[in-house]
Order: structure tokens, then C-alpha cells, then sequence
């Protein structure tokens, strides 16, 4: 089995939720609550939301979408919030500007809704991410193989999700570091490709394991 | 001054097999920076409440992880908890006129607490106002204070917050169950969440048979959907709300209704509502108004596994933990949308919320109607509560808060 000079990492993250200044009772607040708030707590309502509920693979997206459904009963414009794909992302800037202009849109289409008060108000929230080191590495296929059936849900989610806005890039840490280090660019390229949205974490792996598996056998 | 404390001492790998070894591996890791670092935790009570009773297994767990973690608790007469105990309601909003003899009561026994008491340690959580004044024998140094609030804090009597807030501003920061319980404060506020233990008592695997008999026992057909919410018996929690959407799902379904709670014959104020409660049931034979001993963890956790469908209609809510004991049991939950309830019941994707008797029946006889959208919600309530609600999360999370806080965050 080859080996490479730069190891692949396991890291784990934490997430703890600081409740922001800010919140929404109705759609117009929600805009402007998007266009003020901070980038980590776009972060939180999309991102992170998206490890914490992994387990629901249907009709849950984003905090905004859920709250535009929910609580103000826009079906419509909550549909489109949650068809945002975070993948498509490789900023925190990016993703909020078709925040604005999805919430935007609408509240100038209809005036009469973007007023309206919600059941329930939004909070803005924002997280605060601590990492942590596994003390665990792979130089092969095999120990990251073993790595990455090892990790937690945070971890896997930090290496597998939240790594576009570290890398800046449209893939993942297991997928940059597959291409790049073991120079397996077709594995990366099915790895990244694996639907986070359709899938829970744990589904995610097996199918992330499955891949590698498959390329083993070949080796 | 500190009371003797008892815990319970469930080892760390025990918790594997249901979070699985990542997940206690992660834990491990987050500590390593902490190690040897000491945590202090205060509250007012070693016995009874939920504060106790999660710090009483979360303190050994932190042990375990090489934290020097210490519980202490805050001691005071009766008349130290009259006053807590007024504060307490007028913080959740109930009328109070607060005398200047009450606060002087309060920072009495807070400087009485505060010679006994170490308070020397890098971290310091204090828990809920009883000993929130602590604050003023904070030294001088790196050390961190926070202050974890419990309480609905959304409506609060003016008077005691104003002088509360002057204590709680002086913290680095404070913990709330919720996003709406928090305050204009000039200090950073955090989520945190209660959590259940899956291994307690509560909340463990039960035998059928134990079940079965805890049905017979309560005289409850095993045979017929069984409507069921735990709560003591408190306005708040409208058991009387409960038997009347009831009573419209009972037009449409042969169910029965199971109102169980905690003695009221210490609490003038419960018996009050245990009346009405037995008033409003008028002798109907499919209603259950069981009064539970006030330490009765095998029976609620059978009564909510033996449910079909489990209520937690409450007017104000701090965080409602039995929701999330309901939802670790898989059984699908109809619950108010008030205080931390939204938080562990996603509308139609880990239970159903309403916000009237007529909505809390709509969503029972729906989900009588459709019972495999009912054992979905329950399935994707129970990964919710895995994935946020159990204690070992509840460690992560002050893991967390004292590395952020160690940095500087």
C-alpha cells in the first residue's frame, strides 16, 4: 500500500451556540436580520444546522427554511430557501447573498405576507467552533480508511461538510487530501459527490467507506 | 457548609454501545487541554430538581475525564428559600412585591455561602439566582465565572431581575435553555440544553413484563391507544387543557388518557389543581390521574413506554425535559410550542406542535389516524435526542464553553 509524506489529520470539532442580539417575528425582520448578521451565524443556520439534524433526510435544510414553513406558513418561499444546496458554497458572503435576495424577492412580490407577524420568532444565533486533535493519522488508504470509521459525527461532519469554507474549494478534506495525497482523483471525485442531504451522517459513511472499499480491492 | 453529595458513578465506555466509541473518543479529546484544570459547580439543592439530578451524573463523568470537577452546594434557612423560592416564580413572571428585607436575606446567606465555600477554581458555573450574588467573591486573576440560568427568564418581575442583573452582568457569561429565556446583557449568551442520561433509571430498557405490570397495576388496557403526559400537577402544565382535547379525540377514538405526576401532598398549590383535574375527569373510566411518589423513575419510564402517544400540553415551559424522555423512547410527541419545546420537537420531523386544545387534538387524532408518520416522528425524535439531549452532549458542551472561554472566545 502507498504511503504519503503528508499525512491526513483527524480532527474533531464543537460546537457551542452564542445566542445573538438579533431576532425576526416576520419576513421583512428576517431580511434584515440576514443582511446584519454575523458571518458565524449564517454559519450556524445553514452549516451547522445541517450536522446537528443529519438524521432528517426529508424537507430539512436550513433554520431559515424551517422557520419561513413553520412559522409564517409560506410554503413557497421556504422551498426555495431550502433548495440552497451549502455545497454550491465556498462562502459564508456567497450563501448569504442569495439569502438576501431569495427573502428579498419576495417580501417586494408580497408586501402583504413580508409583514405579517409569525407564530413563533427566529433568534439569531451564531456558533463558536473548538477543534480538537484525534492524535490519530493515515499516510495509507487503510488507516484512513480505519480513521474515518473511527470518527465521531462532529468529526466526520468537520472533515466531510464544513471543510469548503476552510478549503475554499467545492470538495471536502477526505477528498482533497485523496486526490492530492494519494493522487486517487476519481475515488475524490465520488466521495464528493455523495448527497449530504439525502443522507444521514452515518449513511453518508458507509457509502464514503463503501468507495474506498471497492478501491482497495482494486489495488 | 456544603451538603454531602452522592453520585452515580456510570463508567464513560458505558455510554459507547449507545453513542458509539467515536463519539467517547471525542470526548477524550476535547478534554486533553482541560486535564487537571479545575471546574467548580454551585447550586442550591443535592437532592430533587433537575439541576441535581444531572449534575449527579455528570460530575463523575468529568472525573473520569481527569477534569478536577467539584460540586458544591449553596446552604440557606428557610427563610433564604422562602425568598428563592418567590424570586424564582417572579422570575418566571408571577406577581411578587419584593420587600427590601428580601434582598437583604438574599445577600446574607450569599455572604455567609461565600466564607465557606472555595470558589478558587479556573472555572466557576453557578446555577440559577439562589447563588448568583457569589459573584463578589470572584478574585482578582484569569479565573472564569458563568452563570447557567434554568428559568424562563422571558417575562420577568422587574424588580428581582434589576437586581439580579447587576450580579449576572458581572459574569463572563451566561448559559440559557433557550433563545427567548435571554436578556439584553452586556456579557457573551449561550444555548445549553438540559439532558436526559439513557441509563438512568428513566430512561433504560425496560422487560415487557415490568410494563405490563405497571399497566395492571394503574388499571390501564394495554389493549386500546393510551394518551399519556407526565407532569406534576401545576396550571402550567394544563392538565385540565390535556382532558379536554381528550375528550374531542375520544369522538373519533377509543383511547384512554393517563395524567401522571408527583404527589401533591406536600404542595398546597398542586392539590388545588389536583382537584380540578379530578373535577374536569368526572369519574370518567378512561381517565388515569395517577399521583407518583416523588422519586418514581421505573414507573414514569414505563407509563411513557407503554404510550401511544405522549402530551406535553404546557402554558410556559422551561425546557420540558420529559419531552425529550418521551422521544428517547421513540413515541411520538404532540406538545405546546412554548419555552424550550420547539427545540426538541422539530414541527413534523421530530414530533407535532400546536398552540390550543383543538390543535393539541387535531395532531393526536391525526396521528392515531396515521400511525406510521407517528413511529417516523418517533425514530427521528429519538435521533435527536442522541445526537443533543443526552448527558454525555451536556459534557461536550461544557467542554466546549471552557476551552472557548480558556481562549478567550
Amino acid at each position: 500500500m502507498n504511503a504519503v509524506e503528508t499525512a491526513f489529520d483527524f480532527v474533531t470539532v464543537s460546537y457551542l451556540t452564542r445566542i445573538g442580539n438579533q431576532s425576526a417575528g416576520t419576513l421583512t425582520e428576517l431580511l434584515t436580520g440576514l443582511e446584519h448578521c454575523s458571518d458565524a451565524s449564517i454559519f450556524h443556520h445553514t452549516f451547522q444546522t445541517l450536522g446537528t439534524h443529519h438524521f432528517l433526510t426529508e424537507g430539512f435544510s436550513n433554520d431559515f427554511a424551517q422557520w419561513v414553513l413553520v412559522d409564517t406558513n409560506r410554503n413557497d418561499l421556504a422551498e426555495q430557501l431550502a433548495a440552497l444546496d451549502i455545497r454550491d458554497y465556498v462562502s459564508i458572503a456567497a450563501l448569504r447573498r442569495d439569502l438576501c435576495r431569495l427573502v428579498g424577492e419576495f417580501c417586494a412580490a408580497f408586501p402583504h405576507y413580508a409583514g405579517q407577524s409569525a407564530l413563533e420568532r427566529f433568534y439569531f444565533c451564531e456558533s463558536v467552533e473548538v477543534t480538537a486533535p484525534l492524535g490519530r493519522s493515515a499516510r495509507t488508504l487503510d488507516e484512513f480508511r480505519d480513521g474515518i470509521a473511527h470518527l465521531s459525527h462532529a468529526g466526520f461532519y468537520f472533515h466531510f461538510i464544513s471543510s469548503r469554507l476552510r478549503l475554499q474549494l467545492q470538495t471536502n478534506d477526505f477528498s482533497y487530501w485523496l486526490a492530492g495525497g494519494l493522487g486517487l482523483a476519481s475515488l475524490a471525485e465520488n466521495i464528493n459527490h455523495i448527497d449530504i442531504y439525502t443522507n444521514t451522517l452515518d449513511s453518508t459513511r458507509a457509502k464514503l467507506l463503501r468507495l474506498i472499499d471497492r478501491e482497495r480491492r482494486k489495488a | 457548609m456544603s451538603e454531602a453529595l452522592t453520585l452515580t458513578r456510570i463508567p464513560l465506555d458505558d455510554y459507547a454501545g449507545l453513542r458509539g466509541a467515536g463519539e467517547i473518543e471525542e470526548l477524550r479529546a476535547l478534554a486533553k487541554p482541560l486535564r487537571g484544570r479545575s471546574i467548580e459547580m454551585i447550586n442550591s439543592t443535592a437532592i430533587g430538581g433537575g439541576v441535581a439530578e444531572i449534575l449527579n451524573r455528570l460530575v463523575p463523568l468529568a472525573e473520569e475525564l481527569d477534569l478536577h470537577f467539584k460540586w458544591d452546594v449553596m446552604t440557606g434557612g428557610e427563610d433564604f428559600f422562602d425568598v428563592t423560592k418567590s424570586f424564582h416564580n417572579a422570575l418566571h413572571g408571577a406577581p411578587y412585591h419584593a420587600s427590601p428585607r428580601d434582598f437583604e436575606i438574599f445577600l446574607a446567606y450569599t455572604q455567609r455561602n461565600r466564607a465557606a465555600l472555595p470558589l478558587d477554581s479556573e472555572f466557576v458555573v453557578i446555577h440559577d439566582p439562589q447563588p448568583a450574588a457569589l459573584i463578589d467573591a470572584r478574585k482578582p486573576g484569569s479565573n472564569h465565572w458563568v452563570w447557567r440560568c434554568h428559568i424562563d427568564l422571558s417575562h420577568p418581575n422587574r424588580a428581582v431581575w434589576d437586581f439580579l442583573e447587576k450580579f449576572v452582568s458581572r459574569y463572563d457569561g451566561a448559559m440559557f435553555s433557550s433563545p427567548e429565556f435571554s436578556r439584553q446583557l452586556p456579557i457573551p449568551q449561550y444555548l445549553f440544553y438540559p439532558a436526559i442520561d439513557p441509563l438512568s433509571e428513566k430512561n433504560q430498557d425496560l422487560e415487557p413484563e415490568f410494563i405490563a405490570q405497571v399497566l395492571a397495576r394503574f388499571r390501564i388496557d394495554p389493549m386500546r391507544p393510551i394518551l399519556t403526559q407526565i407532569s406534576r400537577f401545576d396550571r402550567l402544565k394544563d392538565p385540565v387543557g390535556v382532558i379536554r382535547a381528550y375528550r374531542i379525540v375520544k369522538r373519533y377514538f377509543d383511547c384512554q388518557l393517563v395524567l401522571a405526576g408527583g404527589s401533591a401532598s406536600d404542595d398546597p398549590e398542586g392539590a388545588v389543581v389536583l382537584k380540578e383535574v379530578l373535577r374536569e375527569a368526572d369519574n370518567d373510566p378512561d381517565i388515569r390521574v395517577i399521583e407518583l411518589p416523588a422519586w418514581a423513575p421505573l414507573e414514569v419510564n414505563a407509563l411513557q413506554r407503554a404510550s401511544t402517544i405522549v402530551i406535553q400540553k404546557s402554558l410556559r415551559e422551561g425546557f420540558g425535559l420529559t419531552v425529550s424522555e418521551a422521544l428517547w423512547k421513540k413515541k411520538p410527541v404532540v406538545a405546546s410550542a412554548v419555552g424550550g419545546i420547539p427545540i426538541q420537537i422539530i414541527h413534523k420531523h421530530t414530533g407535532l406542535l400546536a398552540h390550543s386544545v383543538e390543535g393539541t387534538a387535531y395532531q393526536i387524532r391525526f396521528l392515531l389516524s396515521h400511525p406510521e408518520i407517528a413511529a417516523k416522528l418517533g425514530e427521528h425524535g429519538h435521533q435527536h435526542v442522541k445526537e443533543n439531549f443526552l448527558i454525555t452532549q451536556k459534557l461536550k458542551r461544557y467542554l466546549t464553553l471552557f476551552l472557548a472561554l480558556a481562549r478567550g472566545s
